[in-house]
């Protein structure tokens, strides 16, 4: 059944709904890069929370006028009016009163949330209500939903996306260097703006699919993930909505195949298996390639400093030291040098004196910015500059 | 000659040092909160020449600089560059600001950070073309930082990263350079390559404006000074307004005698 759902198997509208997910995952791990970029990820967790007002006051007002409750164009519309206001009470309190910008997300969120909740029981009561479905907006749920559902939550993310290829310069600029933007013209205000009316709309159109509570994590663990694997923003863009639309589609299909399983948390769930594996086997910034960096370097320090022992003839009492210099056939077991270790520590040794030579001349100062104690001279002196070096070291012994 | 007359000449002729100066600010007022970080100050900034704003920590160097762009909403006060408002001018303006200011461990590299310089040119869509990145380089080149486009520029010392910024500023192709602090923290080898780049702009006929705080290297690194301390102290050639006087007007007392016999050593 799953693998069904992951092949697109299971009929025209699950299909719909599962590229529609992957759609605005993308747009979600696309956009979300900007946020997390800027720092200012829990912004997103006040407008998500936000929404739920305006959902039901939404319900409550089309039951009143005599239509459908349940028409999600409308419920979005009450989604997004509600949830930016939201975002504006957050700007307003941070930019204008004393409260920090976290304060100000915690008030926003918990109040707009608790009288979402007191609308949605209140729904409970209508007659109407009941058949509502509006817990869904929750945690997320793709069962029953519609052919146009399907087809607005696509074409937002795709509207999204274009949003933000048009404005990903200004977006980058506003995130790495506002002050250097603010001086070349860029209205760095109005970024922000355009930047949080994205998320807005990631937020809003994935209300259904992701629910308010999780929408966040979609926003934010994709691009935090792709952090790990490249050192350049466009492609962390890239990445991210990559891994967002990844997340979304397996989650959506998933859910798809096992209608009572709600769709956010498995999407997040998927999210994160993403990151987990990220976070372990990145090369350049994975917690596993950090250890064993970490260790060769240690390694690396103490034979150094083992060679220089050596050649001072001090004796060595590091264990991890010992060992080393043994399993290189440097030392023998009682810490005496053998002939090759020898010759290794008088070569560190001249190394390590010839460092001493340039890092007291400011002629070679940009050279010995480079000393680490591990590093061999040849490495950045000319043949012709060692050798003057070494005249020194002769004329002073 | 009346005495009016003279003072219509007089006002006449500031008026067109005024329209003619790449940096022209008047009675800039800024405050966070209720204190003025700079107050009433008027600047004019000589062309082609490289001028020095010093003053004491917290005398509004910065923010004089950040006003002047608008970077800063200042109270009041108006800032004209090469005669024209700011805002008009932006493409014959590049800024360096604080390396301190941004987070280094933003993924981008270093030949990305230089490209930023070209993105008012650029647009919104315009593709980074072959022209483009060997633009980019040469300016890399022209700070001895050639070898390091591809590297993140996390991975680079505080020196590098100063020169870095310098050369995302010299893509910008400007007349008008502000830096501020660029010496702050550097070493002495990227302290020499900075100013060998700057004089070489000066000796093009752009002008330099930079936020300083080594009074010891004053005279030998610059033309021009303008001294701050919240209020305008003084401005003009380095031999004739970087005196002893001066230096105590704006630091208030706060030089210690042995800075000033290093100062006047050199």
């Amino acid at each position: 059944m799953i693998r069904d759902a992951l092949l697109l198997q299971l009929g025209y509208n699950a299909t719909l709904v599962t590229l529609g997910a992957a759609l605005l995952g993308m747009a979600a791990g696309v956009g979300g890069t900007f946020l997390f970029l800027r720092k200012r990820a829990l912004v997103s967790d006040a407008i998500s929370h936000a929404t739920l007002p305006g959902v039901a006051l939404a319900f409550i007002v089309m039951v009143a006028l005599g239509g459908d409750g349940r028409n999600l164009v409308g419920l979005l519309t009450g989604a997004a009016v509600s949830a930016a206001l939201g975002l504006l009470i957050v700007t307003w309190l941070s930019s204008k009163t004393r409260l920090a910008e976290d304060a100000a997300i915690g008030a926003v969120l918990s109040v707009f949330f608790g009288f979402g909740i007191v609308l949605l029981t209140v729904i409970q009561t209508m007659t109407a209500g009941r058949q509502a479905g509006l817990e869904g907006f929750l945690l997320g749920s793709t069962a029953g939903m519609l052919r146009s559902d399907a087809l607005v939550i696509a074409v937002s993310a795709a509207l999204t996306l274009a949003l933000v290829l048009l404005m990903r310069r200004p977006l980058t600029l506003a995130s790495f260097d506002p002050e250097f933007a603010r001086s070349t013209g860029q209205n760095v205000t109005r970024t922000d703006l355009i930047m949080m009316a994205l998320v807005l709309a990631v937020t809003v159109v994935g209300l259904k699919i992701v629910g308010l509570i999780l929408i966040v994590a979609l926003l934010i663990i994709p691009p935090v993930t792709a952090r790990f694997w490249t050192e350049r923003t466009d492609h962390v863009v890239l990445i991210a909505g990559l891994l967002g639309g990844v997340s979304a589609y397996v989650g959506a299909a998933i859910s798809a195949a096992m209608p009572n399983v709600p769709t956010g948390p498995i999407i997040v769930l998927v999210g994160f298996a993403l990151f987990a594996c990220s976070l372990l086997l990145s090369p350049a910034r994975g917690v596993v390639s950090a250890y064993l960096r970490h260790r060769a370097y240690q390694r690396q320090v103490h034979l150094r400093q083992g060679l220089l022992a050596l050649a001072h003839g001090q004796p060595i009492y590091e264990r991890l030291t010992l060992r080393l210099l043994r399993r290189q056939g440097w030392a023998l077991p009682d810490g005496v040098a053998t002939p090759e270790g020898q010759g290794r520590a008088a070569r560190a040794m001249r190394d390590e004196t010839r460092w001493q030579v340039i890092r007291r001349d400011p002629a070679y100062e940009a050279a010995a910015a480079r000393y680490d104690g591990l590093t061999p001279i040849e490495s950045v002196l000319t043949a012709d500059q060692i050798a003057e070096v070494d005249s020194r070291i002769e004329v002073a012994t | 000659m009346t005495l009016t007359l003279a003072t219509k000449d007089g006002l006449a002729a500031q008026d067109a040092a005024r329209d003619k100066s790449p940096l022209a600010i008047r009675g800039m007022t800024v405050s966070y909160g209720q204190k003025p970080a700079v107050f009433s100050v008027d600047m004019t900034v000589e062309p082609a020449k490289m001028t020095a704003i010093i003053g004491p920590n917290g005398a509004g160097k910065s923010t004089l600089l950040k006003a002047a762009l608008g970077i800063v909403k200042p109270l009041a006060g108006s800032t004209t560059v090469f005669g024209k408002p700011v805002a008009r001018v932006r493409d014959r303006i590049a800024y360096v600001p604080q390396r301190a200011s941004v987070d280094w461990d933003f993924p981008t590299r270093v030949i990305d950070v230089v490209l930023m310089g070209l993105y008012p040119q650029l647009g919104l869509l315009g593709r980074v073309r072959k022209s483009h990145r060997d633009a980019a380089q040469h300016c890399l080149e022209r700070v001895g930082m050639e070898g390091f486009a591809t590297r993140q520029i996390g991975q680079l010392s505080g020196g590098q990263q100063q020169r870095v910024f310098l050369a995302r500023a010299l893509a910008q192709d400007a007349d008008l350079y502000l830096l501020d602090e660029p010496f702050a923290g550097v070493d002495a080898a990227t302290e020499k390559a900075i100013i060998k780049v700057l004089k070489g702009l000066r000796d093009a006929g752009k002008t330099v404006v930079a936020v300083h705080h080594d009074l010891s290297t004053v005279p030998e690194y610059f033309d021009n000074v303008f001294l701050i301390n919240t209020r305008r102290v003084a401005e003009g050639p380095v031999a004739t307004t970087f005196t002893d006087m001066h230096l105590q007007d704006a630091y208030a007392g706060r030089l210690a005698g042995a800075q000033m016999d290093a100062i006047r050593a050199t």
